[in-house]
């Protein structure tokens, strides 16, 4: 079989069109690279967009008494000292930078009324450090991006799948996929691939995450031969909308609670005192989505299985003003008035704090010409992501990515691909054209995230977590036979299909992570093993493809020096 | 609960006809999840572009019985049910299949628009107030919608000599920018033809993020381009100079 595909060439290939993607496509223009990015959807649309609250960056505009070392230590304590140190250095000390580059593009935050960026405050955040714009940062920032991309001049390649990375021996050479639209193949021949492809969450039943979360980029790595780490630690954010049905998962920003609001079980108890009596509504995440989930659980959750938040304590115009799009969220899809009355919240599986393992200066990852940035990578977060920190990673670690993937592509000789790879990669795709009357992937995929959802939740065990791996070998056997109908041209079924082969990857390295950490810490809570381990807190784990076997070990957390240290372990 | 009858657009740039799918109602139920719903249970192949699910990405632009509207924020309880839904492409953008659309027109009309431009020797200090007006142009989420229903591009086909209210809002939000150098009138006059629009605000209107186009954007740009280019001093100075001055 021969297969018709164009080809692009690039030094840089960029896989993802969010935060991390756009800023590392900037940095490697700027450091003369040619550069492609392709992403799943239109430009403008990637995941960012959707993020609300803020950019964490300690620019002490607000509480001035801030510093990187404040910043550094949250961000530790708040991953349960599982992360990588150097990384949430650099993350602490860079991310007051690339949010003045950001306005220095034109990105336009709210202010203080001395005339700076104004900042305010999140879970588990000491100081008021969050940058934003109302409840809509993220779009600020990807617009901000998309605009300065378009004015250097950036090629982008939309509607676009990565469905393989091209090897040459050991290292990166490209990447095969298909146009979304017609279905053709493309191939991206190039020096350095940077992986900024997003999380996991629709391998999950309720999600805030958007259909393009299908952890291709780790799938793609993982069976490139890269390292995956930390995988046990899925964030549940605590605050979904739960009702009505065709909006569960979808977010409520944890603005909400950085502007004050409350949140009380159904018989009118502020439960958090329970929980979290110091830092209340302001707790990390990991703890303020176990609290409700126990509130439901233990029978004091409201009627459609949450917890309220309110806000209506807050002035209308002022709820209006700082969260705009919370208010009319609620109002048009769930006749809600947040200015008058509570909103029913649940938890929602929103980010991935594992992924692709990095080295901390230059996001590479352990195969040579392979980046990745943003929530495809892992190490910054953790056990526990804090709010506010992710649109910093993908600014700070975008930028480093495509720095040192530009500095990659200056030392490799571009060479032929391989066509037999360039073939297979046909074949894999065509595969479920060929295959009649299989299953379809829609049935699989509910399926998988029934499974993901009800046996490697926000609280697992043993029992479960084998199951888990049960079900995911039979649902892996279905998507080998499954097919699909209509042609090439626009065709979703046939994308899903694709996609979900990236989910059962990544699915089965979730589980099988979180069956080996017999402990609870951060996201990762096992209902067998409720306490810390000091022992598992030295260890990271690490997930490999052997063969056609996942593999996983552990491998010691690097240990910080000792000035760092004695700066975490401060009583403040 | 009742079920809904469903006459969706299928087809392609050759052409195509309405399919009529049933979809079970569920509470709170929007467009979008109905499209969804078909896809997972009658039709895999069905073409519809999509993410945020929450109004924030503008992705899923349709015309819901003759409307436009983003589907997934259109509620099936806003509909009347007693005869078939109407689910059709946006107009103004050639098919590529079923609901998408080729909206591509829209991004190289984006490239040519000049970036921000900062003040040489900027403090970086801006003020709540100056910034609330900008703040408004820039919740725009690129649905498209206004582009779909503007006449000028719906109607009369001007994608060569017209902008269209998109951009219009890009290039307010960078005009009125208070630390923006950079002057776009020439741009607005002659490459984006700001002068084709009439001020009927269809585009006003179809905005999900409720952002004033006609009277906050436009106008206040119509206005500068005619200060610029037709201020009647300005002309008669031209006149007897007998030189064009730029």
């Amino acid at each position: 079989m021969t297969t018709e595909f164009e080809t692009h060439d690039h030094d840089v290939l960029i896989i993802g069109a969010g935060g991390a993607g756009l800023r590392a496509a900037l940095e490697a223009l700027s450091q003369g690279a040619t550069v492609g990015v392709v992403c799943k959807s239109l430009l403008g649309k990637a995941h960012t967009v959707m993020a609300e609250g803020g950019i964490a960056a300690a620019m002490a505009n607000v509480d001035h008494a801030d510093d990187w070392r404040t910043h550094f230590r949250d961000t530790m304590r708040g991953g349960k000292f599982l992360n990588s140190w150097r990384m949430a250095q650099l993350h602490a000390q860079e991310a007051p930078d690339r949010v003045r580059e950001l306005e220095q593009w034109g990105a336009l935050f709210d202010r203080t009324e001395d005339g700076n960026i104004l900042q305010r405050a999140f879970g588990g955040h000491t100081f008021k450090r969050l940058c934003h714009v109302g409840d809509r940062t993220g779009l600020e920032m990807i617009r901000t991006l998309q605009d300065r991309g378009v004015q250097l001049g950036i090629d982008v390649f939309m509607e676009c799948t990565v469905s393989r990375l091209l090897k040459d021996g050991d290292r990166i050479a490209g990447a095969f996929g298909y146009w979304r639209e017609q279905g053709r193949f493309v191939v991206f021949r190039a020096k350095s691939v940077v992986m900024a492809t997003g999380g996991i969450g629709k391998a999950y039943k309720i999600t805030s995450n958007s259909w393009e979360y299908t952890g291709d980029g780790m799938a793609l790595a993982y069976n490139a031969g890269a390292d995956l780490m930390d995988m046990e630690f899925v964030q549940f954010h605590p605050t979904g909308m739960v009702w009505p049905p065709g909006v569960q998962g979808l977010l409520v920003t944890e603005a909400v609670r950085g502007e004050g609001g409350i949140l009380r079980n159904k018989l009118g108890e502020r439960f958090m005192e329970k929980y979290d009596p110091k830092r209340m509504e302001l707790s990390t995440r990991d703890v303020v989505a176990r609290s409700i989930y126990t509130e439901v659980r233990e029978g004091r959750g409201t009627e459609h299985g949450g917890a309220y938040l309110d806000i209506s304590h807050k002035p209308a115009e002022y709820v209006k003003k700082k969260l705009p799009s919370m208010y009319h969220q609620f109002k048009e899809l769930a006749d809600v008035d947040i200015t008058a009355g509570p909103m029913e919240v649940g938890p929602t599986c929103h980010y991935m704090m594992g992924g692709i393992r990095v080295e901390a200066e230059t996001a590479q990852a352990s195969v040579p010409g392979l980046f990745a940035a943003g929530e495809a990578a892992a190490g910054l977060h953790g056990a526990n992501r804090l709010g506010g920190n992710s649109l910093s990673d993908l600014l700070v670690f975008g930028r480093r990515a495509g720095f040192a993937a530009a500095e990659h592509a200056r030392t490799i000789q571009s060479k032929p691909i391989d066509s037999g790879q360039v073939q297979d990669g046909a074949r894999e795709m065509l595969a479920p054209f060929e295959r009649k009357s299989g299953e379809n992937p829609y049935t699989i995929h509910r399926d998988l995230q029934e499974t993901m959802q009800s046996l490697v939740g926000i609280f697992r065990n043993k029992e479960d977590l084998i199951r888990g791996l049960g079900e995911l070998e039979k649902l892996k056997e279905r998507a080998a036979h499954m097919s699909v109908e209509g042609s090439r041209l626009f065709n979703p079924g046939w994308h899903l299909a694709q996609d979900l082969n990236s989910m059962l990857i990544v699915s089965e390295a979730v589980t099988r992570s979180a069956l080996a950490r017999e402990e609870s810490r951060g996201a990762h809570s096992r209902i067998d093993y409720p306490d810390f381990d000091a022992a598992w807190g030295t260890k990271n784990n690490v997930i490999a493809r052997e063969g056609n076997a996942m593999k996983l070990r552990q491998s010691p957390v690097p240990q910080m020096p000792v000035e760092l240290k004695q700066l975490v372990t401060e009583e403040k | 609960m009742a079920d809904a009858i469903f006459e969706v657009f299928r087809g392609d740039r050759e052409g195509g006809q309405t399919a009529t799918y049933r979809v079970p109602i569920a509470p709170g139920m929007v467009v979008l999840d109905a499209l969804h719903h078909i896809q997972g249970h009658q039709a895999p192949d069905l073409a519809v572009r999509w993410n945020c699910k929450a109004g924030k990405c503008g992705s899923c632009s349709a015309e819901v019985n003759g409307r436009p509207r983003l589907t997934c924020k259109t509620r099936m309880d806003s509909l009347p049910l007693d005869k078939p839904i109407t689910v059709q492409p946006m107009k103004s953008f050639p098919v590529i299949k079923d609901l998408v659309t080729d909206v591509s027109w829209n991004y190289r009309v984006n490239k040519k628009i000049p970036a921000f431009t900062p003040k040489p020797g900027t403090d970086w200090k801006m003020y709540q107030p100056d910034v609330d007006r900008v703040q408004e142009f820039r919740k725009c989420i690129e649905c498209f919608l206004c582009q779909n229903v503007c006449h000028v591009l719906r109607e009369h086909d001007e994608m060569e000599h017209f902008g269209g209210p998109r951009f219009f809002v890009r290039v307010a939000g960078l005009e009125m920018h208070p630390l923006d150098s950079k002057s776009r009138t020439r741009l607005l006059k002659e490459e984006l033809g700001i002068g084709l629009c009439n001020i009927t605000k269809c585009c006003t209107e179809v905005c999900p993020e409720e952002i004033h186009i006609t009277d906050n954007a436009i106008i206040p740009l119509k206005e500068r381009v005619v200060d610029e280019f037709y201020d009647p001093l300005t002309m008669l100075v031209r006149k007897i100079r007998g030189a064009k001055s730029d």
